[in-house]
């Protein structure tokens, strides 16, 4: 009975200081801003960061608790971003709040891109490891060409859509809100940190819950072992979608966060290196290590800015350190030099 | 509530039963009939005309020389592979079309040859994952962390200590499953299995890497497992002083068909088996 108490704690260790480090992070950069001691450059960083986290502890509920490599993860975002910001677009005239219209674009956003993850999913999820990968980047390619070819406006009647060329017959009032490979280009500013902040946290409190239940064990189980799972009665095509439309919902609420923040936004934004950054994120932090999903999208999206002194350089200098940062995580004489270090994290390493 | 009515029906304190329990009664009310199973791969008949009808609370015996199909006919029980001809009834239902995890849900557990546990996960991970369909709260409760989450997840982890006590592994609970010692492995993928509350356990080559103190253990514990569940127990193994130890019914198979039917002493002295194992006396 006591070994039963100590798991349970071991779990939510982890999980209540990854909470803390966000909210610590999240009161120490406030501050910073409310005092105006931060720079202009990481300031505008703020949301983004906070959407890539998000991009990033979902991916690694697919990628490092389910075990499978998605790589149209942009594709969701962009979903989101789309649907999400025409929503919140739409409801201009009609719900005042500005947070609370950002709240209902991040709602659509999510609930479009989960639609998106079931369609994509159904299919997909019948094919395993190189194939899902594939089928997932053609789906993230798809859905750039679609949003480029999608016209959509508002009138007093309600919204419009076209597609391929701007076909929509609007009143006086219309105003077209996807226009095409312009993209949406009267996006009014509602993302702000905090808003941010909020998203990141219900992120991980859905992922975390999510992760140390019955569906979560369910979803770790298939990822160890298919046939062993279905030989305990797991219904693998049930939680293999739930894990994928859960990360695509989350990723959905990210885009429109992420959208939200800019007063233009474009599908080619969307595209394969966006998927393949945040793939980046997760794989650098550690598979299903949320935290470190969370510290590598924050470092690895502030190290360009950082970087941006040393010009043409600076891309070159960003991938030695990508490199260098993937070596040194995984040296075991490292990795043991740290253990001795720093006492706690002992277990860890020899965990591993 | 229901959930908790649920648990206690299926409550299983490893206690022996009192109950005498018939040596053969598989006329009576058997758990499983296979008959005329085969299944063809290509060209080759894998299995052929394959019968066996096991008793409800029979121990039970798949013999043969390797290649002769035994793991195969594990994968035709529980669906891994769809039967090509044949019919298998489970408690007296027809198990055609059903899948590997709906055969589970009615009542077939199985371990395997080549270990399958989720070897990142702990052990009491692994138990819990085959107690999965015993805890009833839906994601959605999980997520907001409801009384009815909290609920089921302390009755489950109760019961999978219980289990955990059948062989005394309470203490590795918490160990990461794929670093069990090689013994531990193959016991808790046996109390894994029985997580499921199944009514009939297969048991792919149970003792296999097992020392003889080992082995002698694991028979105590088949028998003790079958005493306290009460459920059927087919064993595909090559350490004949276990299968002629324990099991009540024998089959022995070769390329595929069944050669041999019987108890211990009557494969034993089968000139058949004899010749299928060790070639014909010159």
């Amino acid at each position: 009975m006591k070994t039963k108490k100590l798991t349970l704690n071991k779990n939510t260790r982890m999980n209540f200081v990854t909470y803390g480090v966000v909210i610590v992070a999240y009161v120490i950069l406030q501050t910073m801003v409310t005092t105006g001691s931060i720079s202009s450059s990481l300031k505008g960083m703020l949301v983004p960061i906070c959407a890539y986290v998000v991009m990033a502890v979902s991916l690694n509920l697919t990628v490092g608790v389910l075990g499978e490599l998605s790589l149209g993860h942009a594709g969701f975002m962009s979903v989101g971003a789309f649907t999400g910001v025409t929503a919140a677009l739409a409801l201009q005239g009609v719900v005042a709040s500005g947070p609370l219209r950002l709240l209902i674009g991040m709602a659509v956003g999510a609930v479009f891109a989960a639609i998106a993850g079931v369609l994509i999913g159904i299919p997909v999820l019948r094919l395993k490891g190189d194939y899902l990968a594939i089928v997932t980047l053609a789906f993230g390619e798809i859905i750039k060409s679609l949003i480029n070819n999608l016209y959509v406006g508002v009138d007093g009647s309600g919204l419009h859509f076209s597609i391929l060329t701007n076909k929509m017959a609007m009143d006086e009032i219309g105003r077209i809100i996807i226009n095409g490979p312009m993209g949406i280009t009267t996006i009014e500013k509602l993302s702000t940190f905090t808003a941010g902040f909020l998203l990141v946290m219900v992120t991980l409190i859905i992922v975390f819950n999510l992760v140390n239940s019955r569906s979560g064990r369910a979803f770790m189980a298939i990822r160890d072992n298919r046939i062993a799972a279905e030989s305990v009665g797991l219904n693998v095509v049930k939680y293999r979608l739930m894990a994928f439309v859960t990360s695509a919902a989350l990723a959905g609420a990210a885009g429109t966060l992420f959208a939200m923040n800019y007063s233009t936004i474009i599908a080619n934004k969307f595209d394969f290196n966006t998927s393949i950054l945040i793939l980046v994120f997760v794989v650098l932090g550690g598979l299903g290590n949320m935290l470190g999903s969370i510290i590598a999208a924050a470092a690895l999206t502030i190290l360009p800015e950082m970087l941006r002194s040393l010009q043409d350089y600076r891309m070159l200098i960003y991938a030695i350190i990508l490199i260098l940062v993937m070596l040194v995580t995984n040296n075991a004489q490292l990795k043991s030099l740290f253990s001795r270090i720093i006492p706690h994290k002992k277990e860890a390493a020899d965990n591993e | 509530m229901n959930e908790k009515k649920r648990m206690n029906k299926a409550k299983m304190v490893p206690v022996p039963s009192k109950a005498i329990i018939p040596e053969r009664d598989i006329d009576k009310a058997p758990i499983l009939e296979c008959s005329h199973l085969g299944i063809d791969f290509g060209g080759l008949r894998a299995v052929d005309d394959f019968n066996l009808t096991i008793g409800r609370t029979e121990i039970a015996g798949l013999i043969g020389p390797n290649g002769a199909g035994k793991t195969t006919v594990f994968n035709l029980l529980t669906k891994v592979y769809q039967p090509t001809r044949g019919t298998i009834l489970l408690d007296g239902m027809d198990t055609a079309g059903k899948t590997t995890a709906q055969i589970n849900h009615m009542g077939i557990a199985r371990t395997f040859q080549n270990i399958r546990l989720f070897s990142n996960m702990t052990v009491m991970e692994n138990i819990l994952v085959g107690l999965h369909k015993e805890m009833t709260y839906n994601a959605l409760t999980g997520i907001l962390r409801l009384p009815a989450f909290f609920r089921s997840e302390r009755i489950a982890r109760e019961r999978a200590m219980e289990l955990l006590s059948i062989f005394g592994m309470e203490d590795t609970a918490d160990a990461v499953a794929g670093s069990l010692p090689y013994g531990a492995q193959r016991r808790l993928e046996i109390l894994r299995a029985l997580a499921t509350n199944p009514s009939l356990l297969l048991l792919d080559e149970p003792a296999a890497g097992m020392n003889p103190s080992e082995t002698a253990e694991l028979m105590e514990n088949i028998v003790k497992i079958r005493d306290t569940f009460n459920i059927a127990v087919l064993l595909i193994e090559h350490d004949m002083n276990l299968v002629m130890g324990i099991c009540e019914g024998i089959v022995v198979l070769n390329f595929g068909q069944v050669i041999a039917k019987g108890t211990a002493e009557e494969i034993q002295s089968n000139p058949t088996v004899i010749e299928a194992y060790l070639g014909k006396q010159q």
